[in-house]
């Protein structure tokens, strides 16, 4: 599998503020890779860099083998970009708009069947200014399609859809993957990133502090399961097995629900003796929940400031 | 695509929008011709002195309108389409592709010069048919390299407006409020001889009383020759080269808000 995208390095000033401080990244050819962090926090200083719009301060960056500072239109006929805020040609429809834009590369794709790879077959002859929302993020997406590319920017691409505009968004970039388009995703929404992303980086104050498969940041090793439940009336922690009601207080804290939160590392033999006490005791556990950690509990792990 | 055919194509699809856009037809084809009308109206059948002598008011107002319909069809309306598609994000977006600016350029000159000359027949054949106005047909070269010209020159000065103003909203309110006194400085509304002084020197130093001049040297029944105006044409390139450089230097394709 080759690089599609190979950063070392990267750092970007706007005078005394540095944005970005010394950030790497590989991007693999064919994948998806969401690349997440709070706002500010230099994610779209680094996407701009990367799509050429601006110049870095220092470091290497690689993008399909050239760098990007020094674009040539040949380089560009192998990107897409959708950028985070953007309006497309509002006076002219669907199909022109794909038409216009299509004449700009020695390879498009065909405009018809690039309308119903997002979802805008009906909307062919509406113009682009009558679309809703979502639907001029499709056009936007199919316009970053229509030179057929090998490497894809989505800048934030579901930011402001209804649930089901970003499920029917998700299918788009899932079926890009499928074409074997390599994908470089920005979103604040971590189960857009869980659900599409092949690999993950998280970005904060300009550097990387994670960065991996979604399932392994959020189930790697030092993470735990959270065992969550209710006691019924009269009956103390004191009174649930030792190993569980010290892993309980040692966790602390009721959660939002009132239940009581067991951290445990073991959580199939945690629960098993959980069950077994409740059991022999003939008491119902309410609300009995195992609470593997999602990638939003890392990230908000890794990108909150702890409090003090 | 070859460059000339990568030109073609996106002059279409700009020609398409140009007359999608209501207020920009509004301004740029019909209110020339309102004007047309209201100003021969009120001051047609007085004669007008041009170079000299006198000439009726029909024949000065025919060329003056055609010099604020170019203006109108370049200058303003490209300040205001290009602020707006920079704000939107549109010019990022196409930056993003593999279309050379200048190819995007050309196309909105293009597009420019295809309503300026749509508006020179319009004009010239209603002063013909409804004022008697004729345009002798020895001025002809005089009129097409002063169109060709005029366009560029206002086409670049309407790159560079673009590159200086900031907002969308700003865009209509600046380049009005650049062109409209220049239109009264400039002789196009009334007649140089009724301008003081002091604004007919304003005037002389912009490069829409050149344009309306040099017009007016094409419909003028006395002059002789061919109506190449030397003088005029070279300020008017002056002006487009000047537009030219502040464009080149300082034109921008992401919005000032990101």
């Amino acid at each position: 599998m080759g690089t599609a995208i190979a950063v070392r390095d990267l750092r970007k000033s706007y005078g005394h503020l540095e944005a970005v401080r010394g950030v790497d990244l590989e991007v693999h050819e064919g994948e998806i890779f969401a690349f997440l962090g709070p706002n500010g926090a230099g994610k779209t200083t680094t996407v701009e860099i990367l799509e050429g719009y601006r110049q870095r301060t220092s470091g290497q960056v690689e993008v399909l083998g050239a760098d990007p500072s020094k674009s040539t239109p040949a380089w560009r006929s192998r990107i897409g970009v959708v950028l985070q805020t953007c309006q497309v040609w509002s006076l002219l429809t669907v199909r022109e708009s794909l038409e216009l834009h299509a004449g700009y590369y020695p390879l498009p794709r065909d405009v018809d069947q690039t309308m119903a790879l997002a979802g805008l077959s009906d909307q062919a002859d509406q113009r682009a200014g009558k679309l809703s929302g979502g639907q001029q993020r499709r056009l936007d997406v199919a316009l970053a399609l229509i030179g057929d590319p090998e490497l894809l920017f989505l800048d934030e691409p579901t930011t402001g859809f209804d649930p089901a505009a970003r499920r029917s968004a998700w299918d788009v970039v899932a079926s890009l993957g499928e074409l074997g388009k390599t994908v470089f995703l920005t979103t604040h929404y971590m189960d857009e990133a869980q659900h599409l992303a092949d690999r993950v980086a998280i970005i904060k104050d300009g550097r990387i502090v994670a960065q991996g498969k979604p399932a392994e940041l959020a189930g790697g090793d030092r993470v735990t399961t959270t065992i969550a439940f209710r006691l019924p009336g009269g009956v103390g922690v004191g009174e649930l097995p030792v190993e569980i009601a010290g892993l309980a207080v040692e966790h602390g804290a009721m959660d939002q629900a009132g239940r009581i939160q067991v951290a445990s590392r073991q959580p199939v033999r945690h629960l098993a003796e959980l069950c077994r006490w409740a059991l022999e005791r003939g008491v119902e556990l309410e609300g009995l929940e195992a609470l593997r950690p999602t990638l939003e509990d890392v990230y908000l792990g890794l990108t909150t400031e702890p409090r003090t | 695509m070859s460059a000339a055919r990568l030109v073609w194509h996106q002059y279409r699809y700009d020609q398409r929008t140009f007359w999608r856009e209501p207020a920009a037809v509004f301004f740029t084809v019909a209110l020339p011709l309102i004007f047309l009308f209201i100003f021969v109206s009120i001051f047609g059948n007085e004669p007008i002195e041009a170079g000299g002598k006198e000439i009726a008011g029909a024949t000065y107002y025919v060329p003056g309108i055609l010099a604020l319909a170019i203006v109108s069809a370049t200058t303003v309306n490209l300040a205001i389409t290009m602020t707006s598609l920079r704000e939107r994000g549109t010019l990022k977006r196409v930056r993003s592709t593999p279309l050379p600016p200048w190819v995007f350029m050309a196309g909105r000159l293009l597009t420019a010069l295809a309503v300026s000359v749509l508006m020179v027949v319009l004009v010239t054949l209603i002063g013909r048919l409804v004022y008697g106005v004729g345009l002798p047909a020895r001025t002809l070269p005089g009129l097409v390299l002063t169109v060709f010209v005029g366009t560029a020159a206002c086409c670049c000065l309407g790159f560079a407006l673009t590159a200086i103003i900031p907002s969308e909203n700003a865009a209509p309110a600046v380049t009005n409020a650049l062109v409209l006194p220049l239109y009264f400085f400039s002789g196009i509304f009334i007649p140089n001889e009724d301008i003081p002084r002091g604004m007919q020197i304003v005037g002389d130093v912009f490069p829409v009383k050149h344009l309306f001049q040099a017009l007016l040297a094409a419909f003028n029944p006395l002059t002789k020759g061919t109506a190449i105006e030397g003088v005029h044409l070279l300020v008017l390139a002056g002006w487009g080269l000047a537009g030219l450089l502040v464009a080149t230097r300082t034109f921008r394709w992401s919005p000032h808000s990101s």
